[in-house]
């Protein structure tokens, strides 16, 4: 590599724009925490993806998680809600504008225990948004306490021991009938970039859990969501290789060792399959890994399960294709005769 | 028959009565779930037809099937459409509470019942009709199942017969009432035969009470104030609604859908220029709102006391955010299952200042139809036009009861989107900032996702006027300032009072909301009982504005009219007011949970002013 050379011409994306538009403002997270490194994949991902930042609305509740849309996309809308209800102000947001491209923010606090609700109705729901939860077992920004995704038997600096069990968010959204569940690692650079991208390429909810080591709180000896744990119990579902709608694919594959999914945007995701065979667009086989990894005490990771082309909310309202947020009066407000009409029918 | 003769002659001699044409109650005492709803709509609606002002009040317990529930229909050819406490005509279908409802009565009603319940053995200043419902019904209808369901429209056959509707104009309510519906309407029509030609052979009319035709309706619609409402908002160009269920709102939602699914489908593609979506709570409604208002759509929510507790939080965030959303509060009594079906002006404080911190809110509070309808639209103007959320107080009396109005006019203004940045206003600016007061207004210019402006991160929680997150003193001071100077702005753009009444002293009444009509009626009992010649001001926002202060000025003593036990609008004029303005005020509050009647207030401003009470009014 030529690092050395002097002023190279800054990488630009496929629309012509450099990475600096993907970034935001300076993050006001621990060092370390994984969530700034989330951020990093997220804006890797827009930019390889070439998605124009301003066509973006990142949304999120509170937290530590709820912070993050500040420090990624710095030229999308954004707006940082009430706790643990992001997903109603993002369905309304989508439901106003269905142009732009929702990317929403969220906790294991945010989501597990606060949101869950709202978490359970956006699953039913396949409204077209990217939901990112990200999960650390704690609460970082109230100094620690135990989230509902913490395992049973981990440990709090304190000593404190979690004595329920945890919400499997990803299990729970695959019963809830989510078209595109994954979980990574936000140590995991490549899958997590990967996953991200295929997110994008879903057509309805993505809904994405990633293991976000929380360096203050929850990252020692005894956590089951410290940097260490998670790289200990880590299992990938295969390797996972994203080829976008727009790239022809460059990857050599042997016949019978890779499952293609064909995403609705055209977009394919390449699993490179490990020691079993596992097919992501089976629900049975995902709720199945899901319990068997956490049975083993690991975490499966990767695309879990995809239904690539169920409809989504949209299609279900049934919407103009345009912007219901800037149709012109003529076509929100019925005529007169339509009104007439109305009155009529009140004598 | 024979019983019924003798007890009626007994008490037509010890009373002889003049006719009373055109003024009186009738009550009908059913069991919900037997069809009686569309028995009473007809006979509110033929009296409608003959040209008599007449007002009608579901008055019904919190059940679906099988229960007690009364239905009161009020003619008056002074125009008074209040409910009125004194029954005058009695219709008794339910064995459960006919002992309770005829015992209730003032001497001279007349009471129509059903024969086995043996109803005049009760008393003998009353005038009863016994009808033999069953065996009727029995002669009309073979199949028993149906039978329940028609039963009812015999007592409208009754009652046109003894009140003088004639049979063209019972026919033509039951045909209007059942629409499309062939099959049931050649049912029904006979069981109103019978009941008419059984009241016509065998019941002799005693009781003073009759109609007579006059020319007081014509050109009037009738319409339910959530209708109105939904009308309205569909009128404003409303696209994204969500909701929850909730008694006394969910119609108005329903009604929407309705009309939105007929008139608001894209005539080219079939599809739908608005989103309807049943959320599955109130906080979820108002968040899916407010999120559609953020990204530029007209949006609303309705719901009820309840669902307004459960949005406290996201309309603080909606009022510091700024982000507009109209939000219907259908007001019924008390938290949790309190009295749903009952109505109330409970809301008032809690949605002035919903949330925590320092919230204030515009309220608009529509007294009629009419205003149900022309409030929602004004509602999506003021929720753009200062960017916050905005919340239409409407209740249960006025958004589930039928009302005669004027037809609605339909709307010839423009929208007005309030202040969106473009780029000649970029331009103009020079730097832009979401939370900047560039014209002195409080307003501050918003851009929306997907407009080509420049974006902006937003959030309820400390930002400076670039909407960057901030916790200086100074940026949250002058935030909150900035605030209070667009609420200011707001008090002129809102519905000012209105003078209803010019009286004579330095005595006036303020009221809101469906009050209205008992306080009109009460301005004329009084006047006439007493000479007292109130000056009636009604209040029609939030924000108060200089109209209130000028007119509390005026006078010497204001009764402030509110149907709540904590005189909440009081409440609000103390936090807005001067002491001495407030010393002038006193309440006349009505918290039964029935709509509020014109003799309440009457007797307690007489009982107040010192003079002696009225005899009631036995008209």
């Amino acid at each position: 590599m030529g690092t050395t050379a002097s002023s190279p011409r800054k990488k630009v994306n496929r629309i012509g724009l450099e990475l600096q538009p993907y970034r935001g403002r300076k993050t006001t997270l621990c060092a370390g925490c994984g969530h700034n490194a989330i951020s990093e994949r997220i804006i890797d991902a827009f930019f390889e993806m070439g998605i124009e930042p301003s066509r973006v609305i990142k949304l999120s509740g509170i937290g530590c998680s709820s912070k993050s849309p500040a420090y990624f996309l710095g030229g999308a809308h954004g707006f940082n809600g009430v706790h643990g209800r992001m997903p109603s102000i993002g369905t309304g947001a989508i439901l106003a504008n269905r142009k732009m491209i929702a990317i929403g923010m969220s906790g294991d606090g945010d989501t597990g225990a606060i949101g869950i609700g709202q978490f359970v109705h956006l699953m039913r729901r396949n409204l077209p948004i990217i939901y990112i939860i990200e999960d650390n077992g704690c609460y970082g920004l109230t100094k620690g306490q135990f989230s509902p995704t913490a395992d049973l038997g981990s440990k709090r600096k304190t000593g404190v021991v979690n004595d329920l069990p945890p919400v499997d968010t990803c299990a729970l959204a695959i019963e809830l009938g989510a078209s595109f569940v994954a979980r990574s690692f936000s140590g995991d650079k490549k899958q997590l970039t990967a996953v991200l991208k295929a997110a994008l390429s879903h057509r309805g909810t993505a809904m994405v859990d990633v293991i976000s080591p929380c360096v203050t709180f929850n990252d020692h000896v005894g956590s089951t969501k410290s940097y260490a744990y998670a790289r200990d119990h880590d299992e990938p579902l295969g390797e996972i290789n994203f080829v976008p709608y727009f790239e022809e694919i460059d990857i050599d594959y042997e016949p019978g060792s890779t499952q293609v999914v064909k995403m609705h945007d055209g977009s394919q995701l390449l699993l490179k399959k490990l020691e079993a065979d596992y097919d992501p667009t089976d629900r049975l086989e995902a709720l199945r890994v899901l319990h068997e990894t956490s049975r083993r005490d690991e975490f499966a990771t990767g695309v879990i399960y995809v239904e690539p082309d169920k409809i989504d909310f949209i299609e279900v309202l049934n919407l103009v294709e345009e912007p219901l947020a800037t149709l012109p009066l003529e076509r929100v407000r019925p005529a007169k005769a339509a009104f007439d009409e109305i009155m009529e029918g009140h004598r | 028959m024979l019983r019924s003769a003798v007890a009626a002659e007994d008490a037509a001699a010890k009373s002889p009565a003049p006719q009373v044409v055109n003024d009186f109650n009738i009550q009908v005492a059913t069991v919900n779930g037997s069809g009686s709803q569309a028995a009473n709509l007809v006979l509110f609606r033929s009296i409608f037809q003959m040209g008599i002002p007449v007002s009608g009040k579901n008055l019904f317990p919190s059940n679906i099937a099988g229960l007690p529930t009364w239905y009161t229909i009020r003619a008056s050819k002074d125009g008074y459409v209040a409910r009125k406490r004194e029954i005058d005509v009695l219709v008794a279908m339910n064995a459960d509470t006919a002992r309770d409802d005829v015992l209730g009565l003032e001497p001279g009603a007349a009471v129509v019942y059903d024969d086995p319940m043996e109803l005049n053995a009760l008393r003998d200043d009353l005038f009863f009709y016994p009808v033999p419902f069953d065996k009727l019904i029995a002669d009309v209808c073979s199949d028993a199942k149906l039978r329940r369901l028609v039963r009812n429209v015999i007592y409208d056959g009754v009652l046109a017969k003894l009140l003088n509707i004639s049979r063209d104009q019972i026919e033509m309510a039951l045909t209007k009432q059942l629409g499309r519906k062939v099959k049931a309407l050649a049912l029904n029509q006979a069981a109103l035969k019978s009941g008419y030609d059984y009241a016509d052979e065998h019941l002799t009319k005693q009781d003073p009470f009759v109609l007579e035709p006059m020319n007081q309706t014509s050109g009037k619609i009738l319409i339910d104030g959530n209708a109105a409402a939904a009308l309205g908002a569909m009128m404003a160009g409303v696209t994204v609604v969500a909701w929850y269920p909730i008694t006394p709102s969910s119609s108005l939602c329903e009604t929407l859908i309705d009309y939105m699914g007929k008139y608001r489908i894209d005539k080219e593609t079939g599809k739908a220029t608005f989103a309807v979506v049943q959320a599955e709570d109130e906080i979820a409604a108002i968040g899916m709102t407010l999120g559609a208002g953020w990204a530029g759509a007209r949006a609303m929510t309705s719901t009820s006391g309840p669902g307004i507790s459960l949005m406290a939080e996201f309309t603080g965030l909606g009022y510091y955010a700024e982000v507009p959303a109209v939000i219907f509060d259908v007001q019924r009594v008390g938290p949790s299952t309190g009295l749903p079906t009952r109505t109330a002006q409970g809301d008032v404080l809690s949605t002035a200042v919903l949330s925590h911190g320092d919230t204030k809110h515009l309220l608009l509070l529509p007294s009629s139809a009419g205003e149900c309808y022309s409030m929602s639209l004004k509602a999506f103007d003021l929720a753009e036009r200062f960017q916050t959320p905005v919340f239409v107080l409407s209740d249960l009396d006025l958004g589930m009861n039928s009302w005669m109005s004027e037809p609605f006019e339909y709307p010839t203004e423009p929208l007005d989107r309030g202040k969106l940045l473009d780029a000649e206003t970029l331009e103009r600016l020079g730097e832009w900032g979401r939370y900047k007061d560039v014209d002195g207004d409080g307003i501050a210019y918003r851009s929306l996702p997907g407009d080509g402006m420049p974006a902006y991160f937003c959030r309820g929680s400390g930002h400076d006027s670039e909407a960057h997150y901030s916790e200086r003193p100074e940026d949250y001071e002058e935030n909150l300032k900035r605030l209070t100077t667009k609420f200011d702005t707001a008090r002129d753009a809102v519905p000012g009072p209105v003078i209803e009444r010019e009286g004579e002293g330095l005595v006036g009444v303020l009221a809101y909301g469906s009050s209205h009509w008992a306080v009109l009626e009460s301005c004329d009992q009084l006047n006439q009982e007493a000479g007292l010649a109130l000056t009636y001001c009604r209040l029609r926002a939030f924000p108060f504005n200089g109209d209130l202060t000028t007119f509390i000025d005026r006078c010497e003593r204001v009764y402030v009219v509110e149907q709540n036990r904590d005189a909440q609008m009081l409440s609000l004029m103390r936090m807005e007011l001067t002491a001495e303005r407030i010393a002038k005020l006193r309440s006349v509050l009505y918290f039964g949970g029935l709509p509020i009647d014109a003799r309440s207030i009457t007797d307690e401003i007489l009982a107040r002013e010192g003079h002696e009470l009225a005899p009631p009014n036995s008209a």
